[in-house]
């Protein structure tokens, strides 16, 4: 009998901190596990007993790399419970928020954390000494998004100026002007993007995904919408975001080290880039979908090292559409609307750039929050990944360790998992038997 | 080439993620010093020692107690960046609560998490060569400390009040002109008065400033029609733990109870 171990001591160009142990025993895979070493920041214990409008702020504090997505799934579940809504101007406003931050975090991921792996090299700092105008497209890209979240936010990481029900203050036209001339130009290194990302050598891999993500009547869904799943064959099956408890179920497996999640009963689901491009592709703006097209996409992507090209299209996407509602903003008349506490249980998804973001809140007599329940998307994706990663090894553990654990590292990058977000992992010692 | 570690405790990533964000500066600060050891940036962590240490996040479980002393030792000099880094963040919300109830409320098997009762800072475990403060921190005040300890100077970052920044930057005081509550007066600068800029109060993520009178604010903010606690909770969020606003929002729940 043999035995053989992998183990990544910790993983890289990943937000957050994780491992990965595989136990093999005569060449097959007796156990595989994403190790999550994030210590646990107990978010939806700290919630309790804080004001209503106060968790956009506290939640953004989850994750660093996408604080926006958390203020806007707060800020919804919270509104929902309090019967109010936002819509217009002000709503447009939170999607021009919400691009800014999907155009930096993608950025971000595809020039400095992903393309590495298919140039071969470290790092994309590494990766600038030889191809610096790369790179720095990827910066002035990332800038571009950055700097949308701070023309409304105030900065871009945890921005100041969300507020349940709205915002503080809009923004003048005047304001977002520098915004949309930056913006201008990041369309066109998009598109650049696109094409350079597609040609790149992808391993010849497809899985049978089971997706989830959120679908929109008219839009390409990010701030809201309901639940859609699905194959990316047949017409996607679909649920209200206030059902979501009743379909998605974390489970804490005692081998594991985090809860997986699981969809009507079925372990392994996908959310994210794949799962929005498969379920909504038909409503990406014209110019997104001319990309996807010249890239060779067709209407689903089941690779997932061409996540890549899909999140390079999404940034065509945001710059697109942020153009557009940059063109026809008016400020509007007031910067929220008012949203009085009342008891009740609210309920908010939307489209962080790794995928699907739900919250649930329940709020006392006294407004005060009495449960908080949030679900990012790496929790969702774990079980997926860890499957990727089977499929991955499976025939090929006889290669050395190292070229392994190099496989595996960029196998789980497609995935671009967020730990830091995965509220719920677990520090958990594993049988290494 | 000085080489430079990044490495990351209990946090969000977004002290960091600044890091990342200073776009036009990261390839000239790249090119003078050597990135040795940034997982999320790089999968080729170089070994120690080295020059500069920057450390984002909170000591939270007994692994984090013993890698924190490694770093101090393989670390010339070691800075902290940001509110966890230097007070315990947001997690430090468990010092004043049981922290086996907390887990209990996310985890089913909370018997599986080895985690502190408290989140504490870096400096309460190893000598801290410097702070700096924020949640997350300026990025221009990043890069301030970064070229200072660089340069073997120490960095020039205010020990004033956000109020001073309002000022600077022609704010109408929010407490004045439209009757917000704010924590401005007691927190340090840094941020550039930013909420105030977008008409809302100060909530305080840069951490007290260096000799607050809370006891003052205090009175003012009731005057503003804020409760005990409202302002026990405006106190006990990003820097919970951080003796000023300790002491804070300690005296506002004295003052209640010398009411009662
Ligand atoms: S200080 Fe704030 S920004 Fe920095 S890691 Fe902690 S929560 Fe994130
Ligand atoms: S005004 Fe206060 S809360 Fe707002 S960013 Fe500055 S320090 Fe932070």
């Amino acid at each position: 009998m043999t035995h053989k171990t992998v183990r990544i001591g910790a993983l890289t160009r990943v937000e957050g901190e994780g491992a990965l142990v595989v136990h093999a025993r005569d060449g097959r895979i007796a156990g595989l596990e994403l190790r999550i070493y994030e210590p646990p920041r107990f978010f939806e214990a700290m919630l309790r007993g804080r004001g209503h409008t106060e968790p956009p702020d506290i939640t953004a504090r989850v994750c660093g790399i996408c604080p926006v997505a958390y203020q806007m799934s707060a800020c919804q579940a919270i509104e929902a419970a309090c019967g109010a809504e936002v819509t217009g101007p002000l709503r447009d406003l939170r999607l021009l928020l919400y691009y800014g931050e999907w155009i930096e975090s993608h950025a971000l991921h595809v020039y400095l954390l992903h393309a590495p792996d298919f140039l071969g090299y470290d790092s994309g700092v590494a990766m600038a000494a030889d191809h610096r105008d790369l790179v720095e497209r990827g910066l002035e890209l990332k800038k571009a998004g950055n700097e949308l979240v701070t023309a409304i936010g105030g900065r871009p990481i945890h921005p100041v100026n969300v507020r349940v029900g709205g915002f503080y203050r809009a923004p003048s036209r005047r304001e977002l002007a520098p915004a949309a001339e930056r913006l201008r130009r990041a369309r066109d290194h998009a598109l650049a993007t696109v094409a350079w990302v597609a040609g790149f050598d992808f391993p010849d891999v497809e899985h049978d995904y089971r997706f989830l993500a959120l679908r929109h009547p008219s839009e390409y869904a990010i701030l809201s919408g309901a639940v859609g799943t699905g194959d990316g064959r047949a017409e996607p099956a679909g649920f209200a975001v206030a059902d979501w408890s009743d379909h998605v179920i974390e489970e804490q497996v005692p081998h594991s080290t985090a809860l997986h999640a699981r969809l009507d009963g079925e372990t392994g689901y996908l959310t994210g880039p794949l799962a929005r491009y498969a379920l909504n592709s038909a409503r990406l703006s014209p110019l997104a979908r001319e990309a996807a097209a010249a890239a060779g996409l067709g209407p689903v992507c089941r690779n997932p090292y061409r996540a890549i090209v899909v999140r390079a299209v999404e940034i065509v996407h945001a710059c697109d559409e942020a153009l557009r509602l940059i063109d026809g903003y008016a400020e509007p008349e007031r910067p929220c609307v008012p949203v009085e506490p009342r008891p009740g249980v609210g309920h908010g998804a939307s489209e962080a750039p790794r995928g699907t973001l739900y919250h649930r809140y329940r709020l006392d007599d006294g407004g005060l929050v009495a449960e908080a329940d949030i679900v990012p998307p790496t929790a969702q994706n774990q079980a997926r990944i860890e499957a990727d990663l089977r499929d991955l090894l499976g025939p090929r553990l006889t290669l050395p360790e190292d070229e392994l654990a190099a496989l595996c590292e960029k196998a789980i990058r497609n995935h671009d998992p967020c730990i830091s977000c995965s509220a719920h992992f677990l520090d958990l010692r594993v049988d290494h038997g | 080439m000085p080489r430079l570690a990044v490495w990351k405790f209990a946090s969000c990533d977004g002290c960091q993620l600044t890091f990342l964000d200073c776009e036009d500066e990261l390839l000239s600060v790249a090119a003078r010093v050597e990135i040795a050891y940034f997982l999320e940036a790089s999968s080729a962590p170089g070994p120690g020692p080295y020059d500069l240490s920057l450390v984002e996040g909170s000591i939270t479980t007994p692994e984090d107690l013993e890698r924190i002393r490694h770093v101090r030792r393989v670390s010339k000099r070691l800075v902290t960046i940001g509110a966890c880094a230097t007070a315990g963040g947001i997690q430090a919300l468990r010092d004043f609560a049981d922290v086996r109830e907390f887990a209990a409320v996310v985890y089913a098997r909370p018997d599986y998490i080895a985690t502190l009762d408290r989140s504490t800072p870096i400096a309460a475990h190893v000598p801290v060569d410097f702070e700096l403060r924020g949640c997350p921190p300026d990025k221009h005040q990043l890069l301030e400390v970064i070229s200072a300890f660089l340069a073997g100077r120490r960095p020039v970052v205010p020990a004033h009040s956000v109020c001073v920044e309002c000022k600077a930057r022609g704010n109408a005081c929010v407490m004045v002109a439209h009757g917000t509550p704010c924590l401005g007066p007691v927190t340090q600068a840094g941020c550039g008065a930013l909420c105030p800029a977008f008409n809302r109060g100060c909530y305080g993520c840069f951490g007290p400033m260096e000799s607050p009178n809370h006891a003052s604010l205090n009175h003012w903010m009731r005057e503003l029609g804020m409760s005990t606690p409202e302002l026990v909770r405006i106190y006990r969020t990003y820097h919970a733990t951080a003796e000023p606003f300790r002491r804070a929002a300690e005296e506002a729940q004295g003052f209640e109870e010398g009411a009662g």
